[in-house]
């Protein structure tokens, strides 16, 4: 796996500060294992506050732990980035179900990229073959398995988090442990999470999944790149969702499953710029969103050529 | 008031061998519940049969089905308290008893149903952060912790001046038992809420789930307290009233006729012109794609119901004591399959992209919800025993005096 450049200006002061606090952490990591991890950090966890009440020295502080966590379970050094969003973006997506032909290059990109339990096989986007004249998704076949794709008299759906404008989930949270981001993006803080599963229950598109055992991903496999609201490694017990790549796109880059697309039938942008490439698809495509009627306002397309 | 405490604790341990049989048998199944959570804390909840696709199951089924139990006992409350009817105040504490034990169990399914429940804390106000008023888990919390306390603190006062030997203040307490009659409807009415609000699941998402919620709360809730009360009216020496049992068959009777009223209309109005709404009702009644485990309980707790609801509706049969106990055991099992387990899983199926995936509990989870059921019955038992000796005056301040035994 590539590894991408890592965001300088936040990991400068991030980095001076666990310097000094690593230092002290040293020898609380020698001692032995405490469920795990350190009584230390199992301590500085149980005590950590929701992620939008902590102060930037309490982020860093859970960044290290985060870190030392993936590579006491891994034995991978991971970055976890708490890269804030920009100013004036608010994500979209676009996509085009003419193009699509099933390969679901997307899927297996989007396990990889996002550190994804592969014992449950997690997955956050969903191909769906669809009977060709039909929108209906009870006919929808999820585990479709023929020699190729695409197959004569079907179409594919790709379905994954909406990112909806007033999202559901949201609302259903009894802890507030998951909230849409200024950019659009609605996000779980992990270590806030009680794993109720209500917002499962709320959400409209079956996008949120849950670490009912420990993840378990090959060493090798591991994204170290990673973002403290996105894919960084998940503990057990928790929700996790499709984030739109946080941290890809919060540093211009593409989500995963845009890149992977062999048919370019992902179309990904700021909702906020009038000359992106999605605006354009908006303005110019006949487009439909899944599941309107329930009022969630999804950020996310579909349109034909 | 130390005094009362040590007394009512005191005697809720005191009695022959039948009742540390009793809750010695309780006692081994909770232990065993204590071991099947142990498991499910070690492996996490994939040693239960939930999934992303059905991801509740056994335990907010029984969840939802004991919040009605808790809230039947408004069934007491409104005629001891608003038409003053000696006969069931004489029952109406031991009512409220069985509300505390309901809501304990109910609130003990939740936590033993979370992902994480070492972050428990997190729903308390300033240390956690509760979303409220927008969750409406959130507002479950609030309704069940506070239905908890009015419960708990009513029949703290009264049976403290019963134990001192006067009648407590009526006007002191009369606001907190008209907020407690409020505060039951509420409770339920709120875990309907917490299922009808999903815009993403048709098969809970209608109005009239408030109402069949209240309406079966008020068939399981009479027939388990009838029940009760003649298990108490056997191994006790504690006067019950035959004419309690009697309101409390009539108002079972008209609710069950209400509640299997209601089940027609949903099922004419999902099958009369079939839309995709109506596939979770399909899954239930008939099976979807071949897939059809709940469909001999529904049609079983159908069955139940039918018969329950023809002994109570003709009153000379309901009159036979015998024959009340079978139509109560029937309505109650039959409630259970229908507000439980028939309710909670099909709303999961199929998922909202439309994927029949079954769900069927794990012996995990069937031991760990048998243990939690024994527990409300261990708080019911203990708080009953302790009400009953306070009320016959079997303990009380002017007897906890040294050197006085009591028996008993």
């Amino acid at each position: 796996m590539k590894k991408t450049q890592p965001d300088k200006d936040i990991n400068s002061g991030r980095r001076r500060f666990l310097g000094t606090a690593g230092a002290a952490f040293t020898v609380a990591s020698a001692r032995p294992a405490w469920g795990g991890s350190t009584l230390m950090d199992a301590m500085g966890s149980f005590f950590q506050d929701h992620y939008q009440r902590m102060s930037a020295e309490e982020i860093a502080d859970a960044i290290g732990r985060i870190e030392r966590r993936a590579q006491r379970r891994y034995g991978v050094d991971i970055t976890c980035k708490d890269v804030k969003p920009q100013d004036n973006v608010v994500f979209g997506y676009a996509l085009n179900i003419s193009k699509c032909k099933g390969y679901r290059d997307c899927v297996s990109a989007c396990v990889r990229e996002n550190n994804q339990d592969r014992g449950s096989q997690m997955q956050y986007i969903r191909v769906l073959e669809m009977d060709s004249g039909s929108r209906n998704l009870e006919r929808s076949e999820h585990y479709y398995d023929p020699e190729t794709v695409p197959v004569e008299g079907k179409y594919y759906l790709p379905v994954q988090c909406m990112q909806c404008d007033d999202p559901p989930c949201v609302k259903a949270c009894p802890v507030n442990a998951t909230w849409m981001e200024p950019d659009g993006v609605t996000v779980i803080d992990y270590d806030w999470c009680i794993g109720c599963r209500y917002c499962m229950t709320a959400c409209p598109y079956w996008a949120r999944h849950f670490n009912w055992r420990e993840p378990e991903i090959p060493a090798e496999e591991i994204n170290p790149d990673t973002h403290y609201l996105g894919n960084r490694p998940r503990p057990r017990g928790v929700v996790e969702k499709c984030h739109f790549c946080l941290q890809r796109t919060r540093v211009g880059r593409q989500p995963a499953c845009q890149e992977a697309c062999p048919t370019g039938a992902r179309i990904f942008g700021n909702l906020l710029d009038p000359n992106s490439e999605i605006r354009r698809v908006l303005a110019t495509k006949q487009v439909f969103r899944l599941k309107e009627d329930l009022g969630t306002e999804p950020k996310f397309w579909y349109f034909t050529d | 008031m130390l005094a009362f405490i040590r007394d009512g604790v005191g005697s809720m341990f005191r009695g022959g061998r039948g009742y540390w049989l009793w809750l010695g048998l309780l006692g081994v199944v909770i232990a065993a519940g204590a071991l099947a959570y142990g498991i499910q804390l070690r492996g996490g909840l994939i040693v239960t049969g939930m999934s992303d696709q059905v991801s509740w199951g056994f335990y907010i089924a029984n969840f939802a089905f004991l919040v009605g139990i808790a809230a039947a006992a408004v069934l007491l409350v409104i005629p001891a308290y608003i038409f003053h009817r000696k006969d069931i105040k004489s029952v109406v504490l031991i009512g409220e008893g069985l509300a505390v034990a309901a809501v304990l169990s109910a609130m003990l399914f939740v936590v033993v149903d979370l992902g994480r429940p070492d972050r428990a804390l997190h729903m308390l106000p300033i240390i956690g952060s509760l979303n409220f008023p927008q969750s409406m888990l959130a507002w479950d919390v609030l309704v069940l912790s506070g239905y908890l306390a009015l419960n708990l603190a009513i029949p703290f006062y009264v049976h403290y001046c019963h134990y001192q030997g006067r009648e407590p203040n009526f006007a002191a307490y009369f606001p907190f038992v008209v907020l407690a009659i409020f505060w039951a409807i509420a409770i339920h009415t709120v875990t309907a809420f917490l299922f009808s609000a999903n815009t993403a699941r048709p098969f809970w998402n209608i109005a009239l789930l408030g109402p069949r919620f209240i309406a079966t709360a008020f068939v399981s809730g009479p027939a388990l307290i009838i029940i009760v009360l003649q298990l108490i009216r056997r191994f006790t020496r504690y006067p019950v009233p035959s004419s309690v049992i009697d309101t409390l068959a009539l108002i079972m009777t008209v609710a069950l006729q209400i509640s299997l009223f209601f089940v027609a209309v949903e099922l004419f109005t999902d099958f009369y012109n079939e839309s995709s709404h109506a596939a979770s009702v399909r899954y239930l009644y008939f099976g979807l794609e071949g897939m059809n485990s709940l469909v001999p309980w529904v049609w079983t707790a159908l069955a139940m119901n039918a018969v329950a609801v023809v002994i109570l509706t003709i009153h000379p049969l309901r009159r036979q004591r015998h024959l009340l106990n079978v139509a109560c055991v029937l309505a109650f099992f039959g409630i259970w399959i229908e507000k439980g387990m028939g309710f909670v899983i099909p709303g999961f199926i199929p998922t909202p992209l439309g994927e029949v995936f079954e769900y069927s509990p794990t012996a995990v989870e069937l031991v760990l919800s048998a243990g939690i059921w024994a527990f409300g019955a261990l708080v019911f038992t203990v708080l009953a025993r302790a009400s009953i000796a306070i009320e016959t005056g079997a303990v009380g301040a002017a007897r906890s005096r040294p050197g006085l035994t009591i028996s008993g």
